[in-house]
């Protein structure tokens, strides 16, 4: 291929999302809901040939691009992907256009802003998972938090100036951090190449301080316990666009960053450290589900619910054998579809009632049956229910903790119980039953928009449960040698 | 792909599609087209299942992967399956019952607005259970394993506006996950040590681990193979419902009683007896797990035999033996003696199914009415389902030459002989068991079937408390409550009867038939395995055996027979004669009545600590931990001092020149003094 994938996917939305801004005003919302979807195929499309070309033999870095940018610093406008970063970016393009169908007719007011905030952001995340530079990756990474920032702030909910500002400063925080360690690298390597930092031995002593310094801006953004607490706040605060953006992608970024950065520039760090990372881990699967289990509000509970499911990412990352860690990615792509659709299925619900407490609701299949069924299918994915998306990654992570340690696996376990068990009883006390009020009463099943968006999440996701050969066709050598890299000391 | 090769795909798959079309579309077919395109799936996999069955008599065995599910690191996941003798009664098993529930529910939903929707679900849970057994791998086995589970709880849920069956299949999940939670560590044992889930691989490696040891606990030192069985049976608990893990199977009795008879009586719960046998090899190896299993299904077998007396609800009185019973197979794994286990599997899901349908048939016939205290004497009105239950009843009791005495007193025989701790308490349990399973058996046909005919009398005790539980929501139904004061219950249709009919006859006549080859031929050679040094029961009994007549007539002179004798006249003269009786003791004795109204406390118990006990501890950690200390100090506690921070620091800027200057020549001159120094 000669052509520069990776840049267009990069550019593709970022031009798209420009496009549609340039349409003004609402009175023009029409043109920019087309203009938008258009815009959106065309960079998930764009996307595509990342798969279809893509060397499942080679763990490197492929569709590498690289021009010169800011000389004086050796600062490069390098791109590259690798088995792991290709899911994450198929994932983000298509995530957009679900979003961009999501908000149609939802969105009466700032139609263009809104849509373009969101190619915008689908554009800088893959910025994010496709470079390769330091500095670069770096300004993608605090770029998409502008966007973020704006969705929440401005079709947020109305608390959301309290949720914006905590989003904001714990996430930007967590950041300065990771620069400072880019620029002590820089200081050893005079690069701010990825590719050199893999080969800069480090002493121990360095090493831990910047595997510290990147955990407090990765671990904000998975989010681990205990620096999680934005979380629930920004969904409760987002329109539902950005809760699935949030979820499906946002999240990723830290747990993709831990694998890109943290852990292979510190590999003795991320060794010594591990079983901080996996307790840390642990914690958030069994007392974020124990606190997702008494939620009253659909999003934070699902928020909790996104927290738990993010602790067997880490959870796989730090026990270093390839079943976690290709669990753990798995995890990672199947928690795209299943918190998008759950968080879509909120919306839908959010739009006719204008409420997520569960206790508004009751009995919502009577008047919902096609959208019960729907979100039933999604629970038990939720719930890790086998021939789902979001059991291969619980199982395949479950089996590798055991392999670590028995008590890791028991741990995780719990998942398959407390998952249930919070999923399960929200949907029982949603849907199941008589009807619960006059406005349940009264609520209209799915139109054909959000069947369609529904349809194909529910697709994948079963797909995905039969067959995930796919995921973790590509991303097996990259794994292989990245437990490789973990397992050879730096130390100087 | 050779012929059989399709054979075996298409067996899961017609009923898969079937459900699928019928799920999807249903709405948009006709009603007959939904049970038509179901039966036809279930229909078809049945004989092809019997095409399998003759074929394995030959000899064959089939293990092949299907497709590979996922590979990591060296470790691959496949789907494909495992056709042996094992697997192929268990597919004639479900696909029978499966194809006669099918038909039944014909009859029995005729006015349910959700009829597509349940013929949809009961053919995949006929696909998710075939995958469970045709397995040649722990994955898949897992798969099948919760998919059942899933339709499980979608069926119960079924009259999802009743607030009882909602919360009983909530219940029935998460039970099944706490088996589930042991399963599936117990399933990444077997990954871990024997490095591989496939079924042939896994048991050709164990033996090399007959002696290792884990330590999980530091400092103790436990058998590998031990672990792993009590993991794994752990899941067979939940599934199979043995105690303490029983606790969802009598909730589960609100889903439509087809259900009952085909997933929570014949099939479903079989699956952690079918699963046990099918490791036989793993078992074997450690006899703390065989007495752990045997002392389990004995507690079972007995203990809630016993609540089946009490009950009022026909439904469950079925339940609670069909609890009863897995026990039997339960203690009957635990002897070593896996085929007798999996034959009584086969024999009850016959005499099992046949009682839950006729147990219907009789609830249709009374208006949906499920009292027995408001039966009686319906023998005259429903023929059919008179004789058929009769017919069930003398099987599932051990009455000789019917199917459930060859494979009952099998087990008493095996556990009698087997010498593993524990033994002696079993032999104990399934002894007395007989007794109660009689009296229950029997005070039930005698209420329903004999005697007055209560129905007419009936109106105090239709909403007593014991069963509010069960009785209270059937007004939701499409159906009115029982019968009005004139009306008299009439025989189900054909689609109803013809189905007890066919049920009635492998209750009848499989165990003479069946128990020669299947015990003491060679028909599960090279499936199950048995240690028959360590564990030689199967062997002793073999030498006891001279042919199923001789067996029939021996059991005359023996103590399950007279026990059995004794628990049916006794119900008889407790219902029939003198319904004083046990009125009386049920006054004299009432500690004991409440402890076993209250079913041993163990719902209570589950309700307060475990379920009561999550969401204290989730609302303490929310309120305490998030609120509290991480939001309240750490979050906005930072803000706040920041806040406080720069409210002193602000002062600095006063806007004052001449603070300003000076704050200048101060600095200037501290400057100026540090470098001097040097």
């Amino acid at each position: 291929m000669d052509w520069p994938i990776l840049s267009l996917s990069i550019w593709v939305p970022i031009f798209a999302g420009v496009l549609v801004l340039c349409t003004g005003g609402d009175q023009n919302a029409r043109l920019a809901r087309w203009l938008a979807l258009f815009g959106s195929i065309a960079a998930f499309l764009v996307t595509l040939p990342l798969y279809t070309h893509f060397n499942m033999m080679d763990g490197g870095f492929q569709f590498q691009e690289g021009h010169r940018w800011i000389t004086s610093f050796n600062i490069n406008y390098h791109l590259g992907v690798d088995g792991l970063a290709v899911p994450l970016i198929i994932l983000t393009s298509f995530t957009t256009v679900i979003v961009v169908i999501a908000g149609w007719e939802v969105i009466e007011k700032r139609v263009a802003q809104y849509m373009a905030a969101f190619l915008i952001m689908s554009g800088l995340m893959i910025g994010v998972f496709a470079a390769l530079d330091a500095i670069l990756y770096y300004m993608f990474w605090e770029a998409m938090l502008i966007p973020m920032f704006l969705v929440i702030g401005i079709w947020g909910g109305p608390n959301r100036v309290y949720a914006t500002i905590k989003f904001f400063l714990y996430t930007f925080i967590g950041s300065l951090l990771m620069l400072v360690a880019f620029i002590y690298l820089y200081h050893q390597s005079n690069s701010f190449e990825l590719v050199d930092y893999y080969q800069l031995p480090l002493s121990f002593k360095a090493q831990i301080l910047i595997f510290l310094a990147f955990f407090m801006a990765f671990a904000v953004k998975v989010p681990m316990w205990p620096v999680h607490t934005w979380l629930p706040d920004a969904h409760v605060e987002a329109p539902t666009g950005g809760s699935v953006v949030l979820a499906a992608i946002a999240l990723k970024l830290g747990g993709y960053s831990f694998l890109r950065f943290a852990m292979p520039i510190a590999p003795d760090a991320a060794h010594y450290l591990s079983g901080f990372m996996i307790t840390l881990s642990l914690i958030a699967v069994v007392y974020i589900a124990l606190v997702a289990l008494v939620q009253k509000d659909m999003k934070k509970l699902i928020a909790y619910s996104s927290i738990s499911h993010m602790g067997f990412v880490t959870l796989g990352f730090f026990i270093f054998n390839p079943l976690g860690m290709e669990g753990a990615i798995v995890q990672m792509i199947s928690h795209g579809f299943v918190s998008s659709a759950m968080f879509l299925s909120v919306g839908v619900l959010y739009d006719r009632m204008h409420s997520r407490q569960i206790a508004d609701y009751g009995g919502v299949v009577n008047t919902m049956p096609t959208f019960a069924a729907f979100a039933v299918l999604f629970g038990m994915a939720n719930a890790g229910l086998p021939g789902t998306s979001g059991f291969v990654g619980e199982f395949m992570v479950i089996l590798g903790a055991l392999q670590a340690n028995f008590w890791f696996a028991f741990l995780a376990s719990t998942t398959l119980i407390l998952g249930a068990a919070y999923t399960l009883w929200m949907v029982k006390r949603v849907f199941y039953g008589e009807i619960g009020n006059a406005h349940v009463a009264a609520l209209k099943d799915l139109n054909r928009r959000e069947f369609f968006i529904l349809s194909v999440l529910a697709v994948l996701v079963i797909g995905f449960g039969v067959y995930p050969h796919p995921i973790t066709e590509m991303t097996h050598a990259t794994v292989n040698n990245l437990l490789a890299h973990l397992a050879q000391s730096k130390l100087l | 792909m050779t012929d059989m090769q399709t054979i075996y795909l298409l067996i899961p798959l017609l009923p898969l599609v079937a459900a699928t079309i019928v799920g999807l579309f249903g709405r948009m077919l006709p009603r007959a087209a939904a049970h038509w395109l179901t039966i036809a799936g279930v229909a078809g996999a049945f004989a092809l299942s019997v095409v399998v069955f003759n074929d394995v008599l030959q000899g064959r065995v089939f293990n092949g992967t299907v497709y590979t599910w996922l590979t990591s690191g060296d470790t691959s996941f496949e789907v494909g399956f495992l056709i042996d003798r094992l697997t192929a009664v268990m597919m004639l098993v479900v696909t029978f019952v499966s194809l006669m529930v099918h038909v039944y529910t014909i009859g029995y939903m005729a006015e349910d607005p959700g009829y597509s929707r349940f013929f949809s679900y009961i053919s995949l849970f006929t696909f998710s259970m075939l995958m469970l057994v045709m397995s040649n791998n722990f994955m898949q086995l897992f798969f099948g394993w919760e998919a059942v589970g899933l339709v499980s709880y979608l069926l119960i849920g079924f009259w999802y506006t009743r607030p009882t069956a909602i919360y009983a299949n909530l219940k029935a999940f998460l039970v099944n996950r706490v088996g589930d939670f042991g399963f599936l560590l117990g399933i990444a044992m077997v990954l871990y040590f024997f490095g591989s889930l496939d079924y042939a691989a896994v048991f050709s490696i164990a033996p090399q681990f007959a002696d290792a040891t884990v330590s999980i606990i530091p400092n103790t030192e436990w058998s590998l193979l031990t672990v792993i069985c009590i993991l794994l049976f752990i899941g067979a608990m939940g599934k199979s419902a043995q105690v303490p893990l029983h606790v969802w199977l009598p909730d589960s009795m609100e889903g439509p009683t087809p259900i009952s008879a085909l997933i929570h009586a014949a099939t479903m719960v079989t699956a952690g007896i079918f699963m046990v046998a099918r490791m036989s090899p793993l078992f074997e190896m450690s006899t703390t797990a065989l007495s752990t299993v045997m002392v389990i299904g004995a507690i079972t077998a007995l203990f809630m035999g016993f609540l089946g007396i009490i009950q009022n609800d026909i439904k469950r009185v079925v339940a609670y033996s069909t609890l009863s019973q897995l026990g039997y197979m339960t203690v009957a794994l635990g002897a070593s003696a896996y085929s007798v286990a999996i034959f009584h599997l086969m024999t009850h899901a016959f005499f099992k199914a046949l009682l839950f349908l006729a147990a219907g048939s009789v609830i249709m016939g009374m208006h949906h009415d499920q009292d027995i205290r408001n039966m009686g004497g319906l023998r005259k009105y429903m023929k059919i389902t008179w004789i058929t239950s009769l017919i069930g009843s003398l099987a599932l009791i051990g009455t000789p030459l019917l199917s459930g005495f060859y494979s009952k007193d099998s087990i008493i025989e095996a556990v009698k002989l087997s010498h593993i701790p524990g033994s002696g308490f079993a032999y104990f349990a399934v002894l007395a068991g007989v007794f109660v399973t009689a009296f229950y058996s029997f005070r039930m046909y005698f209420l329903v079937f004999h005697g007055k005919e209560r129905w007419m009398e009936k109106t105090a005790h239709a909403h007593d408390h014991h069963d509010a539980h069960a009785d209270d929501d059937h007004d939701h139904d499409e159906h009115h409550h029982g019968l009005g004061p004139h009306d008299k219950p009439h025989e189900s249709p054909w689609v109803v009867t013809l189905p007890l009919i066919a049920l009635a006859i492998p209750s009848l006549v499989i165990g003479y038939i069946a128990i020669g080859p299947m015990l003491y031929g060679h028909f599960f050679d090279g499936v199950i395995f048995v240690d028959t040094e360590a564990h030689p029961v199967m062997h002793e009994l073999a030498h006891h055996f001279h042919g199923a007549g001789a067996m029939a007539l021996h059991a005359l002179t023996s103590l399950p027979f007279i026990f059995a004798l004794a628990g049916v006249v006794l119900s008889w003269f407790f219902y029939m004669k003198r319904p004083d009786i046990p009125a009386a003791i049920q006054k004299r004795c009432g500690w004991l009545y409440r402890l076993m109204e209250n079913k041993y406390g163990f719902d209570t118990f589950n309700e307060k600590v475990f379920a009561g006990g999550s969401r204290f501890l989730g609302g303490k950690l929310w309120g305490i931990g998030d609120v509290k200390l991480i939001d309240g100090y750490l979050v906005n506690g930072t803000a706040r001092l920041i806040g406080r921070i720069s409210g002193i620091i602000r002062h600095l800027q006063s806007g004052l020149i001449y603070h300003y200057a000076f704050a200048m020549i101060i600095g200037v001159f501290l400057l100026l003094s540090l470098f001097m120094k040097v």
